[in-house]
């Protein structure tokens, strides 16, 4: 079985000053940038897949500048085998829908039979690439997986609900995005490190690809941004010690703001 | 029929609070989209509730009745959904930001080549239609953006608006779900509910958080105590999570949840920048820390310099107290 890792760089969101007021888009070219946290839990999860047996390949897919092949190398170096990344100034601007018909031609055309995603990046957080690659590719999906196991063609998790925790069993192909519970992800050993780099990693454009320049980019997005604004920070304000009545001073903040 | 649709997810015999909170922003928008303010419950069992959105100014509810509806996955309602907006053309579809309306908007959106605007904090009449406000890197930026076409779809953060009742009535319309194969193709297969009375993290409008300040596992129990009192959520720094001593949905930060509660109270948690981008859009911010340099004081509305293990319990039993 082959599994596909949908995986994407995105800037250090700690960092200040981080949409450029004029475009409305992420400034690309500052900062520091990395593989987003979310996804290593579905790359190891893919790479344990792979370990155990029930996997034989790992490839990872994603749309970005070409620059970010030396983030996304990071999940090469914990054990994934090969990249392809789609990097076109044509798919710049893309949203949800851009995104998930991108990754959807290249997951069609990989032969994955499982898809994993991170539940959300940390740049944009919307968390909701895995339903919109499930629903345009037209595999089965599920998110939030706490566990994942895979046997005969299905994929059965357990799904973090706004309830609980559901077990739910889905047939393969799938798309599949998993939580933080799931696994620890592995630091890349310095052997995987410099392996990384000999590992396969194409870059294609929009045309390499045959993805539909019309359905990306702005061309294909459905939402516009008007303003980006930057709200005043956050300022300090009372800070008592407490001499003992620390707790009725709160309460008494608490019923002066109309809380309690 | 243009005009607003809002899916309201049922819980229990009433709503999860968000979509009652939807719909009573929705009232003062509806001028600007035209059409009667529509709503969509989609469940098992639940076409009794259906009217009281009424309350809350829907004019007319769509109700879904069906098996596959109330399993807590989103593909049965995004066949639904799309069936609804075939037959009705809504200018704009709302959802919560809950875990299922995030999942439903996005096919739904990708089903329909609709924009979403995920994440919105506030909604206003502009343009075609509406326009959505959103925070990104943690309320570092706010983003005023819009739709290049129809039907608008947004999620909305919880605590967003407020709920508030305008005591109408509304017509509710059964509707008779058609869903595919394809949509029942993930199955649930078994339930593990979480503990009664538990309140996710996203909905809360009170969090009481701990962090590394905590010391071990078993002191949760003091920020779990607090907020009990308060009819809180509990939530965690990435220290604590990382350290076992608390649950992963439960972290607050880059790296766990967005959370925009009335009130955030940080217990033993420092204010490191990977926690405040997670919590800072929070109206109200208060600080027990016994380190008066913490970051956390820089940006806490109310800090209190002290030890938590004195000053949380003692908190407790003052609004334990006032309750009577
Ligand atoms: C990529 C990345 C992502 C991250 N994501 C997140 C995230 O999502 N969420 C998150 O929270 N962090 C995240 N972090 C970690 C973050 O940088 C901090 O390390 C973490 O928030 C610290 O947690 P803390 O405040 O509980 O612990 P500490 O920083 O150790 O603070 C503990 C505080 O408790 C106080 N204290 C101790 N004892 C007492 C007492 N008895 N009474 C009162 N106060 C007391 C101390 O004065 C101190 O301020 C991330 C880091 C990285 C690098």
């Amino acid at each position: 079985m082959k599994i596909a890792v949908c995986v994407k760089e995105v800037p250090d969101t700690t960092a200040e000053k981080r949409i450029d007021p004029g475009t409305g888009r992420l400034v690309r070219d500052e900062g520091d940038r990395m593989l987003n946290e979310f996804d290593k839990y579905a790359v190891e999860e893919a790479v344990r897949l792979k370990e155990a047996g029930a996997a034989d390949e790992v490839i990872l897919i994603s749309l970005g500048p070409e620059k970010a092949v030396e983030s996304l190398r990071q999940a090469l170096a914990m054990g994934a085998d090969s990249l392809v990344l789609v990097s076109d100034p044509a798919a710049a601007g893309s949203d949800y829908l851009g995104t998930a018909n991108a990754l959807a031609k290249v997951l069609d055309d990989s032969g994955a039979e499982l898809v994993l995603l991170g539940s959300e990046a940390t740049d944009a957080r919307s968390g909701v690439m895995a339903a919109a690659l499930g629903e345009v590719s037209g595999r089965a999906w599920v998110t939030a997986a706490n566990s994942l196991a895979v046997s005969g063609g299905s994929v059965t998790v357990d799904r973090q609900s706004d309830d609980g925790v559901d077990t739910v069993e889905l047939p393969l192909p799938a798309v599949v995005s998993v939580t933080k519970a799931i696994n620890e992800p592995r630091y890349p050993s310095l052997k995987g490190i410099m392996g990384a780099k000999k590992k396969p990693q194409e870059v294609k454009s929009l045309a390499d690809a045959g993805i539909d320049a019309s359905k990306v980019g702005e061309a294909g997005a459905g939402t516009k941004v008007l303003s980006v604004e930057t709200p005043p920070a956050r300022q300090a304000g009372q800070v008592v010690k407490d001499e003992g009545n620390g707790a009725q001073q709160i309460l008494d903040f608490l019923i002066e703001k109309k809380i309690v | 029929m243009p005009g607003i649709l809002v899916v309201a997810e049922p819980q229990g015999s009433g709503f999860r609070r968000v979509g009652l909170e939807i719909l009573s922003k929705a009232r003062e928008l509806k001028d600007s989209t035209g059409g009667p303010l529509a709503a969509y419950v989609g469940g098992s069992g639940v076409a009794d509730q259906a009217a009281q959105l009424g309350a809350y100014g829907a004019e007319k509810v769509f109700v879904a009745d069906h098996e596959a509806l109330g399993s807590g996955l989103a593909a049965p309602h995004v066949d639904v959904l799309a069936q609804l907006q075939a037959e009705n053309d809504f200018s704009a579809i709302l959802f919560g930001g809950t875990s299922q309306g995030r999942d439903t908007a996005a096919a739904l959106a990708a089903r329909l080549g609709a924009g979403l605007n995920s994440d919105s904090t506030d909604l206003a009449p502009g343009g075609s239609g509406l326009q959505a406000t959103r925070p990104a890197f943690g309320g570092q930026n706010l983003v005023q953006s819009t739709w290049t076409g129809g039907p608008q779809i947004a999620l909305v953060r919880p605590n967003s608006f407020q709920a508030s009742e305008s005591g109408g009535s509304a017509e509710v319309v059964a509707v008779t779900p058609a869903i595919s194969d394809d949509a029942l193709r993930a199955k649930v297969t078994a339930r593990k509910p979480a503990e009664e009375g538990k309140i996710s993290l996203e909905e809360a409008s009170i969090i009481v958080s701990g962090g590394r300040g905590l010391g071990a596992p078993e002191n949760f129990a003091v920020v779990e105590a607090l907020a009990a009192s308060l009819g809180a959520a509990v939530g965690a720094s990435r220290a604590a999570v990382d350290a076992g001593w608390y649950p992963h949905p439960n972290q607050v930060g880059q790296t766990g949840k967005t959370v925009s509660p009335n009130l955030y109270i940080a217990c033993g948690i420092s204010g490191a920048v990977q926690h405040k981008v997670g919590m800072q859009t929070s109206d109200v911010i208060v600080a027990i820390n016994k380190d008066e340099e913490a970051p956390i004081f820089q940006f806490a509305d109310f800090g209190v310099v002290g030890d938590l293990f004195e000053i949380v319990p003692q908190l407790t039993e003052l609004i334990n107290q006032r309750k009577g």
